[in-house]
C-alpha cells in the first residue's frame, strides 16, 4: 500500500489540454464534434488540389493565430507552431499555471515534430527561386526545422529547462511524453509537452506522396477507412494537442483542479528492416508499456488504434491488438477517422480524446469504417459507447519502422490524510473482524 | 532615393515583423535598443535585408552586427546613400 502510495507521488500526470484539430479549434469544441461523430474530412481547400493525386485532407478551419499570439510572432513562424501557440494557451489555461510565475529552468517543453514548417519553408523557396537570395527572410532560419515550435513556446513562456524535440513521425507524440517523464522524474516541475504539425502546402502534400501510403479515393467519406476490407491508404491532416504535465505531488501541492490522468506506462520499439522475414514489434511495444504499467492486459478498458488504413499495417495491428487482449477482447476505436492522421500532432491528439474518454466515461467513435470481421476487433464505430474506463493504451507508429504505446490510467481521489500517514494498518478494518 | 526618414524605417520594420504588440513606435524610441522595443536579433537581420533590397545597399554583417538601435540603422543607411 505504502509502495503504491509513494509510486503515485511520483507518477507523472496530465493537468492540463488543448487542441488544435479540423474537427475543433479547441479542446471542448473538437471533443463535442469527435463524440458527435462529425468528420473534418474534405477536399482540400487551401490551394487546387485537382493536378494532385490525393485530393481529400484534415485541414484546421476558422482558426486565426493573430487570436492566439503577438503579430510579430504569427509573421515568424509557420502554421504548425501557430496551431502550438493556441493549443499551449489552452493547456496552460486548463492547467491553471503562469510559467511566469516559476522559474524558468524547472520548466521544460518537450515536443514532437514531422513536418516542419514546410508551408513556411515552401514560400521562402519560392521568393528564393523567383528573386534570389537576398530576397529569402531571416525567419526561414528559425521557422521551419523540428525544433522551431520547442524554441517559441520555450522563449514566449520562459521555460528554459531540459527542453527538446523528438522526431519520429506519428510515434513522436508519445516518444515526446515519454520524454517528459524522464525529466519530470529528474526533478523538473512542469512539462509542456505533445505536439502539432501542419503539411497541407503543395509541397508538403508532394513530400509525404514518397511514401505511397496516402489515400487517393476523392471521396472524404470513403477514404480514409482502418480496418476495413476497402482500406486504401489514410488521408493527411493537420494540428494536435499539447499537454501540461508534472508530477502528481507537484500536482496536489500547487491545489491542481484537475488530473486528467496517469502517463502510467511507455515503451517504444522498432521493426526489422524490411525484407528481413522477423516480424513488426508493434506488440512488443504494447507489452512492455503495460509492463512499464503494472498493467495486465485484463486491466486495460479501451484501445486508441493507430489505424493505418493500409491494409497491411491494419492487419499487423489487428493481430498484434487480438493477441494481446484476445479475439474481440477490449474495446477498440479510431478517433482519427475524423481527423486523418496529423503525424508528430495526431499521438498526442488520441492522448487528449483517451484523458477526456477518462473524464467523461465514454468512448468516441470511429466514423466512416466498417471492420472487415477477419480482424477480430470490436471497433467502437459511428456512435460513441458508455463505458467504465480506468486505463487506456494508445498505440502509435510512425514512417520508417516506429511503434510506441502508452498506458493512461486514472488517478485515484486522494485519500483522508489518515490514511497517509505512517502505521495506517492498524486503522484498515479487517474483512471478518 | 537618397536618405531615410525614421517614418520609413518605421514602414519596413511594421512590414518585416508585424505591429508591435499595443503599442506605435514614436520617435522618442530612436535611441531605444532593439532588444527592448521587442526586436530580437532575427528581426534586425530581417529589417536589414529590406533596407538592402529597397536602397540597393550592400550591408555587411559586421554592420547589422552594430545596429542595435534604430538610430543607428538610419545613421548607416544615410551615411551609406550619402557615399554612393
Amino acid at each position: 500500500m505504502e509502495a503504491v502510495r509513494e509510486a503515485q507521488k511520483t507518477a507523472s500526470v496530465i493537468t492540463g489540454v488543448g487542441v488544435v484539430a479540423p474537427t475543433g479549434s479547441d479542446r471542448e469544441a473538437w471533443w463535442q464534434a469527435t463524440l458527435d461523430g462529425k468528420s473534418g474530412l474534405g477536399r482540400i481547400s487551401r490551394f487546387d488540389p485537382s493536378g494532385y493525386p490525393v485530393r481529400v485532407a484534415g485541414e484546421v478551419t476558422g482558426f486565426d493565430p493573430a487570436d492566439h499570439a503577438p503579430q510579430r510572432l504569427v509573421s515568424e513562424t509557420d502554421a504548425m507552431t501557430q496551431y502550438a501557440f493556441a493549443a499551449t494557451n489552452e493547456a496552460l489555461a486548463d492547467a491553471a499555471v503562469d510559467p511566469a510565475r516559476m522559474p524558468d529552468l524547472e520548466l521544460a517543453v518537450i515536443t514532437a515534430n514531422s513536418s516542419g514548417g514546410v508551408e513556411f519553408g515552401q514560400r521562402e523557396l519560392q521568393k528564393l527561386y523567383a528573386e534570389g537570395p537576398q530576397a529569402v527572410g531571416a525567419y526561414m532560419s528559425i521557422a521551419w526545422f523540428y525544433a522551431a515550435t520547442t524554441g517559441q513556446l520555450s522563449i514566449r513562456h520562459g521555460m528554459r529547462g531540459p527542453c527538446g524535440v523528438l522526431c519520429s513521425e506519428q510515434a513522436g507524440g508519445l516518444d515526446a511524453l515519454a520524454q517528459s517523464r524522464r525529466v519530470l522524474a529528474k526533478g523538473t516541475r512542469l512539462v509542456v509537452s505533445g505536439g502539432t504539425d501542419a503539411s497541407l502546402s503543395p509541397y508538403g502534400l508532394v513530400c509525404q506522396l514518397s511514401n505511397g501510403r496516402l489515400s487517393q479515393v476523392p471521396q472524404p467519406d470513403e477514404a480514409y477507412l482502418p480496418f476495413s476490407p476497402d482500406a486504401a491508404g489514410y488521408v493527411p491532416g493537420e494540428g494536435g494537442a499539447i499537454l501540461v504535465m508534472e508530477s502528481l505531488a507537484a500536482a496536489r501541492a500547487r491545489g491542481a483542479e484537475r488530473v486528467y490522468g496517469e502517463l502510467a506506462g511507455y515503451a517504444a520499439t522498432f521493426d526489422p528492416r524490411p525484407g528481413s522475414g522477423r516480424p513488426p514489434t508493434l506488440r512488443r511495444a504494447a507489452e512492455l508499456a503495460l509492463a512499464d504499467a503494472g498493467a495486465e492486459p485484463g486491466e486495460v478498458d479501451v484501445v486508441f488504434a493507430d489505424g493505418h488504413g493500409v491494409p497491411e499495417l491494419d492487419r499487423q495491428e489487428a493481430q498484434a491488438v487480438a493477441a494481446l487482449f484476445g479475439p474481440r477482447g477490449v474495446p477498440v476505436s479510431v478517433p482519427k477517422t475524423m481527423t486523418g492522421r496529423l503525424y508528430a500532432g495526431g499521438a498526442p491528439l488520441d492522448v487528449a480524446a483517451a484523458l477526456l474518454a477518462l473524464r467523461d466515461q465514454v468512448i468516441p467513435p470511429s466514423v466512416n469504417t466498417c471492420p472487415d470481421p477477419g480482424h477480430l476487433l470490436d471497433l467502437v464505430t459511428d456512435r460513441p459507447r458508455a463505458a467504465r474506463l480506468r486505463t487506456v493504451l494508445v498505440l502509435a507508429r510512425g514512417y520508417g519502422g516506429f511503434n510506441s504505446a502508452v498506458v493512461l490510467r486514472s488517478v485515484d481521489t486522494p485519500a483522508p490524510l489518515t490514511h497517509l500517514s505512517a502505521g495506517t494498518s492498524s486503522h484498515i478494518p479487517r474483512r471478518n473482524g | 532615393m537618397s536618405s531615410i526618414s525614421f517614418d520609413d524605417l518605421k514602414a519596413i520594420m511594421s512590414r518585416c515583423t508585424g505591429e508591435l504588440d499595443g503599442r506605435e513606435l514614436t520617435e522618442s524610441d530612436l535611441s531605444t535598443s532593439f532588444t527592448e522595443i521587442g526586436y530580437d536579433s532575427l528581426a534586425v537581420l530581417e529589417i536589414a535585408s529590406q533596407l538592402q533590397r529597397e536602397y540597393g545597399l550592400q550591408i555587411p554583417d559586421e554592420a547589422i552586427e552594430e545596429m542595435d538601435s534604430p538610430q543607428a540603422v538610419i545613421d548607416y543607411v544615410n551615411t551609406n546613400l550619402a557615399a554612393v
